[in-house]
């Protein structure tokens, strides 16, 4: 076994070139995954909005956009923008915006679902409610219905946020240095370690990912624990019962 | 104050309101009950609009309610309505519950519109609950505080859909005695429920309701003594 490989490239895996050249391996994929998940929200939110509109000409434009894009692969959708957009524009565009642009429409058009669901899952008398008030649509969608909505998209989303993350390893079909091109390019110069170097690589974006999940679970727990105070007193209980157990 | 005019609404095929005409004057406080199904609370939701109708007219102080010139928010500020189901927010405090409609919609400053809400859950008994969120409180506290909710934009007219049908026995006094004060002190209320102790006590005139229509409607001393219709005599031998 050849460990030493993988330890004096540490570094190049984690962060690129970097500061010396451009940052590339770990710290450039989730880069783009958080970049991709950022712009991907609020496309999301946009297009999962326009979906659930009542007018036909809001509604249909977001239909399309989302069985096209959830009927395409990813690396499709990177070989598109990589090869038409330097044919639309007549200029190439970066490799890595090419990415992150293919990213967010990808991504967007399953957060416009996630958001579509979690909108239609908050119970109809809040939206009534909140109209009988005196709200108009905008209003109620802002203070009483998306609150509400967003909290229980947050499990779905981050399992979108956990997919993109190990989807970046795609943006190395068209060059860019991230995390699963630099395990690449060490082992095409050493030759010697492949296992070790791809067992390390995955090992990195399964702890990114886990990391994630966990976060999510917690972030769940911490935000209901506020919108009910019932639920509180009981937890407290429970966790008095088990730690008298132990 | 509440014309309704000869109003018509279709669900598909279905016809659930034939033809329903009737004025309720300002300050009255009107029941309506009726078999499950006979249209009840689809009639009600009319009023506020949160059903459409499809021929027929409302017009709620002098203004046509399904008129495309109507402002329908302001309309429904004048109108609240209290559901079988609370719908209060989960996510923010009882106060929050309250203040929201009059700051969003009214644009009442927060500290105005803080006062309004404490005196309201004052008046319907639960002022030391403003911070508790409503997955807090009891079933009536709830629907005490969705009552508070709807007076907060210092409506006219109040409409409930059975107020109390979701509540345990023993939370369903304290609710109505908050509508009875309600009734007292001349706010204009449309209450459909079946509790006809209450109906008896603060009605001004009761109507009963079947298939979409409404079949009579009087005094409730005219409607208990001496109902007119079999199908009203048949409903009352069941519910008292
Ligand atoms: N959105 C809808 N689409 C189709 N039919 C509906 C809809 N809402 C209500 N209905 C039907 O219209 C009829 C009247 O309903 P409504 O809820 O007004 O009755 P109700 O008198 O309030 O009854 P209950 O005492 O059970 O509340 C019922 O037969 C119901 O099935
Ligand atoms: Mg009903």
């Amino acid at each position: 076994m050849h460990w030493e490989v993988v330890q004096k490239n540490m570094v190049y895996f984690l962060l690129g070139s970097y500061p010396h050249g451009p940052l590339g391996g770990l710290g450039l994929s989730v880069l783009l995954a958080l970049g991709g998940i950022f712009l991907a929200f609020w496309i999301g939110i946009l297009f999962g909005l326009m979906r659930l509109s009542k007018r036909w000409y809001v509604r249909f434009p977001s239909i399309i956009y989302i069985e096209i894009i959830r009927g395409t692969p990813l690396l499709l959708l990177i070989f598109w923008f990589y090869f038409l957009v330097p044919v639309i524009f007549k200029k190439p565009m970066p490799e890595i915006r090419t990415t992150l642009i293919a990213f967010s429409v990808f991504t967007g058009a399953y957060v416009a679902e996630i958001v579509r669901a979690g909108i239609q899952s908050i119970p109809k008398g809040q939206m009534e409610a909140a109209r009988g008030t005196g709200l108009n649509y905008r209003q109620a969608m802002a203070y009483v219905i998306m609150p509400q909505a967003l909290r229980n998209m947050i499990p779905s989303f981050v399992n979108q946020f956990v997919s993109l993350t190990k989807d970046t390893s795609l943006a190395y079909i068209i060059g860019v240095q991230e995390l699963t091109r630099t395990a690449t390019q060490v082992n095409n110069r050493t030759m010697n370690a492949p296992a070790e170097i791809f067992f390390t690589i995955a090992v990195i974006y399964f702890i990114i990912c886990f990391g994630l999940t966990q976060t999510s679970r917690y972030l769940e727990k911490r935000l209901s624990y506020k919108t009910s105070g019932r639920m509180r007193q009981r937890d407290i209980v429970e966790l008095k019962d088990n730690s008298e157990a132990s | 104050m509440i014309k309704i005019e000869n109003i018509h609404k279709w669900y598909g095929d279905f016809h659930v309101l034939q033809g329903i005409s009737e004025h309720i004057n300002s300050g009255e406080v009107v029941v309506i009950c009726g078999p499950s199904g006979s249209g009840k609370s689809t009639f009600i939701r009319c009023i506020n609009r949160l059903e459409d109708i499809q021929q027929g007219k409302i017009i709620v102080e002098g203004k046509d309610i399904n008129s495309p010139e109507t402002d329908i928010n302001q309309l429904r500020a004048e109108v609240g309505m209290v559901f079988q189901q609370f719908n209060l927010y989960p996510h923010i405090t009882v106060l929050k519950n309250i203040t929201l409609a009059p700051m969003k919609a009214k644009k009442i400053p927060k500290k105005e519109a803080e006062k309004i809400a404490y005196e309201l859950l004052e008046r319907v008994g639960i002022h030391e609950q403003a911070h508790k969120y409503p997955a807090e409180l009891s079933g009536g506290q709830q629907q005490r505080v969705a009552i508070a909710r709807g007076l907060a934009m210092r409506p006219k007219v109040m409409l409930f859909d059975e107020p109390t049908s979701a509540l345990d026995p023993e939370m369903i006094n304290e609710v109505l005695n908050v509508m009875k004060d309600l009734a007292r002190e001349g706010i204009t209320m449309i209450v459909v429920t079946h509790e006809m102790g209450f109906a008896r006590e603060v009605a001004d005139r009761i109507f009963f309701m079947d298939y979409g229509k409404i079949l009579e409607g009087g005094t409730p001393e005219h409607f208990f003594k001496n109902p007119q219709h079999e199908r009203t005599k048949l409903f009352l031998k069941e519910i008292l």
